[in-house]
């Protein structure tokens, strides 16, 4: 079971050429970046296409008012909870940071690989026991109305403690202790790759922005996770019978401390998901700007501020516990603070764009489409910082709109920047663009038509997390489940892409797109070797970034 | 690049089945853990064999689970926990075998070593912010107690049990008793922990091992004072003293502690592993970084240790 057969392990030296291992070896016992990439962008696309159907299943429920779908409304909840949990977990995260992560940054910085390869896999391999142990929540007892946890992705007491007495929100606890494991175990690999396996002459004020966005990131997961593992041992030891009271009144415990330990993981994580974001955006819009990016190290750092602010601000998320009103205006004060260096990035992204010769190629279109919405998610981010407007919109449909535009539209929108950008890079062919053109336009529509309506539901006062509602709010839910049919459209010509991308096989060149694409990744073949930088790549010291 | 031959110090390493190992592990551990803790199918004496693995007081979800606790029979689920553990621990010493026998086949260059160095104080600071988390809780708790049983909403039915759960001096264990003791036990193990290292260095292997053999027993020790000490604390408990496990001072105590313990244990059983590695001639004076790694965790540990004694230990003990 142990050993490796004969015929996989490669010969002594065998890095020399593009000899790769047969396929178990190479897929299950991998210690390759770009195969790991490879795994964690397929492991995104089938978490995606879960949470998908469970979000799509709750649009269609509420396109009306009345239970048309769901036995009750608890199995509504579970698909609220669980369409979060996967998503963030296993969806946006795997596919930012470990797909995108791993297959760039050693290339970006100029190294062969990772700096543990080994440890690479078992953040990977962590993932699939968790996601199991997800999808068996579903199935076993949550409480008195069913199967499943209906506590939603924050996971509060005591919902998730004597509300949710059965095993299915255990497993999500394991699930959760699993997937955050292999996060911190990534972090660790991304800060010593980029720290200590740069190539000669790179600089960190050379770093290409992406290899930047995931290094704050590793950081932000390194030190917000594992406060989140300990709540989560919290809320694990509370639902034992005879168990802990960290989160029973009645015991001198205190539910609202669950929410600090988790908003201060919970806050950094929203910046996790979206700085990777931003370090791809950064790439794709130089690249078709035919321009460096303006402000190269206000971009570097503004990120570094974003990260370091992302963990001073948690609060902002908990407005209405009934909090002392000096705390409110210290946490409001702080969470206006973070559109500073945000600002920064936006506008040196417009500036890259002044004067530059612009290609609107799919991975522009999708990156202009992120910078666009991105400003409307963090306006509305703005309002909902202040205490006193958010004491109105608090768990309102208007807080759903909001964090959909800057996840849905913004990381989303990043991940499939990333991977039509790099696409010919990581499989060597190229995507048809009518395919791709109708899928960036059916989701950019349809995602603005879910979510649009939502502001107006949230301003009016319509509550998140019930499964019916009254009929004034009607219309506008009509409208925003019409977006699920035009954006599962988009969804199904995405396939239809990569299906007809891997009949076809267009093959592509080097550097594809041309003299705008400056960093190391475009000096290898597409797909690139199976072991790059042999010999190291020097980076002189005019090199743009 | 291909075909060119590898010019840079870099780690590549041929596929490994431990990582893939690891993850089914991991699996088989925590369905374990959620078994043996809450069960899995509720109760209904269908299936004898079905509920000896996975059944555990979930005969009715309609009682509140807490009342449901005491319906505890048979119960195999600390089968799984059993074999994902060992399969967990069988997963790691393959793991780290390859690595040391990496290590001795010269592919830990210089650049490499740093690699790892830098690996562990990642992994050291991901464990602070671990402990952040429980002292977070325990400050919390223990400052503001007062404060909240007034202004907040949620405990106004419970005020009193909130405002005396954490008060000073009425319980907590005697500081200048074992924890003392604990205490200069963890100290002079950090003392021997580095006699063994500068010992490693100059190469006087025999006071390494010396040293080394000390601090493991040193270890052992403190999780056997650690241990009679909670059975006083559950011993007490059963004479009608309620506190250690009902409110949240005895929560973040056992849990605080509990934490720190399992640290203690990892710890040991890693210096334990050097100090054989060590016996069988591994560990070179110029290049041993297992050896420092251990001593790094083992001095985290201390550290977190010296914390939990004077917050958690003495300032409850006098008041706060």
């Amino acid at each position: 079971m142990v050993a490796i057969p004969e015929s996989e392990v490669p010969a002594e030296g065998g890095y020399d050429d593009d000899g790769k291992p047969g396929f178990f070896a190479r897929w299950f016992y991998s210690t390759n970046h770009k195969d790991i990439g490879t795994l964690y962008l397929i492991f995104g696309i089938i978490s995606g296409l879960i949470g998908g159907f469970l979000s799509f299943m709750m649009r269609m429920e509420l396109a009306e008012p009345g239970i048309q779908f769901f036995t009750n409304e608890h199995q509504y909840l579970v698909y609220v909870s669980m369409h979060g949990l996967i998503m963030i977990f296993f969806m946006v995260m795997p596919a930012l940071i470990g797909g995108f992560g791993n297959w760039f940054v050693p290339i970006m910085v100029g190294a062969p690989d990772m700096a543990f390869p080994r440890m690479n896999n078992l953040s990977f391999w962590l993932l699939p026991t968790a996601l199991i142990c997800l999808l068996i929540s579903f199935v076993v007892p949550g409480n008195a109305n069913g199967n499943g946890f209906g506590g939603s992705w924050v996971m509060y007491p005591p919902l998730s403690t004597t509300g949710h007495p059965g095993p299915a929100f255990d497993f999500i606890i394991i699930g959760l202790l699993a997937a955050g494991f292999s996060s911190i175990f990534g972090a660790i690999n991304f800060i010593t790759t980029i720290l200590n396996m740069r190539a000669p002459g790179m600089t960190m004020h050379k770093m290409p922005l992406f290899a930047w966005a995931v290094l704050v990131t590793a950081f932000l997961l390194l030190l917000a996770l594992p406060v989140l593992a300990a709540a989560l041992f919290m809320l694990f030891t509370d639902r034992i019978a005879g168990g802990t009271g960290f989160f029973d009144p009645a015991r001198g415990g205190d539910p609202q401390m669950f929410q600090h330990l988790f908003w201060f993981f919970g806050h950094p994580e929203v910046y996790i998901m979206i700085l990777p974001a931003f370090g791809i955006v950064s790439h794709i819009v130089s690249t078709f700007s035919k321009k460096p990016i303006f402000g190269y190290l206000g971009m570097a750092y503004a990120m570094v501020a974003i990260g370091v602010v992302g963990f001073v601000v948690w609060a902002h998320h908990m407005y209405t516990v009934g909090m002392d009103v000096n705390l409110k205006a210290y946490f409001l004060a702080a969470t206006l603070v973070i559109a500073v260096p945000t600002g920064v990035k936006i506008f040196s992204w417009l500036a890259t764009m002044w004067g530059g010769s612009i290609r609107f190629t799919i991975p522009m279109q999708w990156a202009l489409a992120f910078i666009f919405l991105f400003v409307v998610g963090g306006v509305t981010g703005v309002m909902l910082a202040n205490a006193g407007v958010d004491a109105y919109l608090h768990d309102t449909y208007y807080v759903v709109a909001h964090f959909h535009y800057v996840l849905s539209m913004g990381a989303v929108f990043g991940i499939f920047a990333g991977f039509y950008y790099w696409f010919g890079k990581m499989f060597g062919v190229m995507y048809n663009k009518f395919l791709a053109a109708a899928h960036f336009w059916l989701f950019f529509i349809g995602v603005n038509v879910i979510f649009f309506p939502q502001h107006f539901l949230g301003l009016n006062g319509m509550p998140r997390r019930y499964v019916d509602y009254p009929e004034e709010f009607a219309i506008w839910n009509s409208v925003s489940s019409m977006g699920a049919w035009i954006t599962l459209a988009g969804v199904a010509f995405f396939f239809a892409m990569l299906i007809e991308a891997f009949i076809v096989r267009r093959r592509v060149g080097d550097n594809y797109w041309g003299e705008g694409a400056t960093t190391l990744e475009w000096t290898l073949s597409s797909p690139p070797p199976y072991h790059q930088f042999n010999t190291l790549p020097r980076i002189e010291d005019n090199a743009e970034h | 690049m291909a075909g060119h031959a590898v010019e840079h110090d870099y780690h590549l390493i041929p596929p490994s089945p431990w990582p893939f190992l690891s993850g089914i592990a991991a699996l088989v551990w925590g369905v374990g853990m959620v078994v043996f803790f809450a069960g899995l199918v509720p109760r209904t004496g269908e299936s004898p064999m079905l509920e000896f693995f996975f059944s555990k007081g979930l005969d009715s979800l309609q009682d509140s689970y807490r009342a449901a606790g005491d319906k505890v029979g048979a119960d195999g689920g600390w089968i799984i926990l059993v074999v994902g553990t060992l399969f967990a621990a069988y997963v790691m010493y393959g793991w780290w075998k390859d690595v040391a026998a990496e290590s001795k086949a010269g592919d830990h260059t210089p650049v490499v070593d740093i690699g790892l160095r830098y690996g562990m104080i990642m992994f050291i600071m991901q464990e602070a912010m671990f402990f952040v988390g429980w002292f977070w809780m325990f400050f919390e708790l223990g400052l503001f107690h007062k404060m909240r049983a007034a202004w907040n909403p949620d405990v106004l039915e419970n005020a009193d049990e909130y405002a005396t759960s954490m008060a000073p001096g009425i319980k907590g264990v005697d500081p200048w008793n074992l924890p003392l003791m604990n205490t200069v036990i963890l100290l002079l193990s950090g003392t021997t922990v580095t006699w063994a290292h500068h010992a490693l260095i100059h190469g006087d292997r025999r006071g390494a091992k010396w040293g080394l053999g000390l601090t493991v027993l040193l270890g052992i020790l403190f999780t056997f004072v650690q241990g009679y000490e909670y059975l006083e604390l559950f011993h007490e408990r059963t004479e009608g003293h309620p506190w250690i496990s009902t409110d949240a001072f005895g929560s973040a105590f056992f849990m605080a502690t509990g934490f720190h313990g399992l640290h203690v244990l990892i710890g040991t059983i890693f210096l334990a592993i050097m100090y054989l590695r060590l016996v069988k001639g591994g560990l070179r004076p110029e290049k041993h970084f297992g050896l420092e790694a251990a001593a790094w965790y083992w001095h985290f540990v201390d550290v977190v240790w010296l914390f939990l004694f004077a917050f958690v230990y003495i300032i409850f003990a006098v008041g706060m």
